[in-house]
């Protein structure tokens, strides 16, 4: 899933300090999975911005809503959601960097006569996993070109610090990355793995210079699927 | 000939031979470079100029590379995979055949986080492996990668490093046989300090007969202080001090610390050049190199070989 991290209370103060009607919109799906951006932290952060102008003696109405994805049109288009948009001067939408861009495109086609202006209260971080209680780690950069089958199901495009595709470098020690004893090198992963599946014959080749056009490096992507176009 | 350089024509002449460690100046400095050159002179064979070692920016490797040449010396311009693209690589090394480099070496490079701009991209458009393929791939086939042809001739004696001591250990020697499918001439080791398991690595390239497609160079760095050999075992990861060498630098008490420390670098150079497979001794006298010519002396490596032509 997409995980994201809330920015700084502060830096979000600062981007709504001069409107009157504040709404904080919340998205059920990825960011609520990683306690960023859900119902829940909607309400938060919406209690904390009210406590805050409230003691500065600023009247602010702060409102918050939560939709089940803000990436998705049909869950955005109910018309009294709509009509509370419209009384708010700025959103703060809690989604990822997807939802935060979708919403503020839907909202500005939806609503005439009036601009919608969208903040992030979010920073999208990566791709990954809940590996533990409070813990989640990246697991795939989206490069458009999978090579899962050939390391054993660990990404070296991803969890290699330097995306080596004949790894491991002279940095590992002790099946650790050289940037630090949190980071598991994925190559010494993916060697034990491929020795457990006695597949190590698998790496034993050169791996040739990849083609990155299927990446971002070809510039933004696109998916068009003409058996699902009507 | 691949290149025709020293360091090639000494090694394919069966030479045992010796190559230094430059690192460039962090500024324009040339005559920096000129001073640190003048004390490698007639004691090394070439001498490796490092590419923004550990993510220091500091003068190119390609400019620092010419001022050696203009000099008399032979550079050996190493180069990273983290600061180019390999449209930046090809034309660098374009350039650098035109000014007259013949040795490379392949490196990935340290991640920018170790460095002096944590803040930077990176680049790892292709690896240090991959990077050996397209060199050799210019050099032999007359091409560069998408396929086109170079105008004039491109000649480059590839190299590359390698370290026994990152794990997987056992892995080790696979990776080095993936350098050499990959065409590399020459390896420049890690520094080592554990003798123990670089014979046991070396063991396995002989076995392998990797020794046979690639000229191994041994990696020595002498230890100038108690301080610095506890901060290389503690931060430099890939790096085995035994602690017996700490031992002995401990014992050799004030004053006689940096002497014992060259001591065993020449030890340690009389060691590894028993060893098969073994084709010489690269010698990284990190900020020390005004020692190098007394290390060289003192390991019986003077003087140096000359070809003629």
């Amino acid at each position: 899933m997409i995980t994201a991290e809330r920015k700084p209370f502060e830096e979000i103060k600062e981007y709504v300090r001069d409107y009157k009607n504040i709404m904080v919109l919340g998205c059920g799906t990825c960011v609520a999975v990683c306690q960023a951006g859900g119902e829940k932290e909607a309400e938060i952060l919406a209690s904390e911005l009210r406590l805050t102008f409230g003691s500065q003696g600023k009247r602010v109405e702060v409102n918050e809503e939560t939709v089940v994805r803000q990436c998705d049109d049909e869950f955005m288009a109910d018309p009294a959601f709509l009509e509370k948009v419209k009384e708010a001067d700025v959103i703060i939408s809690i989604a990822c960097g997807v939802g935060v861009q979708h919403a503020c495109n839907f909202l500005n086609r939806a609503i005439e006569g009036k601009p919608i202006r969208v903040v992030p209260g979010l920073n999208t971080t990566f791709m990954g996993a809940n590996i533990d209680l409070g813990l989640w780690e990246e697991r795939c950069l989206g490069c458009g070109d999978c090579v899962l089958e050939r390391t054993g199901g660990i990404c070296p495009i991803t969890r290699c610090a330097k995306s080596l595709l004949n790894g491991p470098c002279g940095g590992s020690s002790g099946g650790k990355c050289e940037l630090s004893t949190d980071i598991d090198c994925a190559w010494h992963l993916i060697i034990e793995r491929l020795e457990t599946l006695g597949e190590l014959e698998r790496i034993r080749p050169v791996e040739m210079y990849r083609d990155w056009r299927p990446s971002h490096s070809g510039g933004p992507r696109k998916i068009l699927r003409e058996d699902l176009r009507l | 000939m691949k290149s025709g350089s020293n360091l090639e024509r000494l090694l394919e002449n069966g030479e045992f031979v010796i190559t230094g460690e430059l690192g460039p100046p962090k500024g324009p400095d040339a005559e920096v470079v000129k001073e640190k050159a003048a004390m490698l002179k007639g004691n090394v064979d070439a001498v490796n100029i490092t590419d923004n070692q550990t993510a220091i920016v500091r003068m190119s490797s390609i400019a620092t590379s010419k001022i050696l040449i203009d000099e008399g010396l032979e550079p050996t311009m190493q180069m990273v995979a983290r600061d180019r693209n390999r449209l930046a690589m090809m034309s660098d090394l374009f350039g650098a055949s035109a000014f007259g480099i013949k040795n490379m070496l392949c490196l990935s490079g340290d991640h920018q986080r170790f460095g002096n701009h944590p803040e930077a991209k990176n680049v790892f458009d292709i690896d240090s492996i991959q990077m050996i393929h397209m060199v050799k791939t210019m050099r032999d086939e007359h091409k560069i990668i998408c396929g086109e042809e170079i105008e004039g001739d491109f000649k480059m004696f590839i190299g590359a490093a390698c370290n026994p001591f990152a794990d997987p250990f056992h892995y080790r020697v696979h990776r080095l046989a993936k350098k050499v499918e990959a065409g590399v001439d020459f390896i420049q080791t890690q520094c080592i300090y554990d003798m123990k398991r670089f014979k046991e690595f070396m063991k396995q390239v002989v076995d392998m007969g990797l020794h046979e497609r690639c000229k191994i160079l041994a990696g020595v760095t002498p230890l100038k202080s108690v301080g610095m050999a506890r901060y290389m075992a503690a931060n430099v990861s890939g790096i085995i001090i035994p602690e017996e060498i700490i031992e002995r630098l401990k014992g050799a008490g004030k004053g006689n610390v940096a002497s014992e420390g060259i001591g065993i670098a020449c030890e340690q150079i009389g060691e590894l050049r028993e060893i098969e497979g073994i084709a010489g001794i690269h010698l990284m006298a990190i900020e020390w190199e005004h020692k190098v010519p007394e290390i060289v002396k003192m390991a019986g490596l003077l003087p140096r070989p000359t070809l003629s032509g």
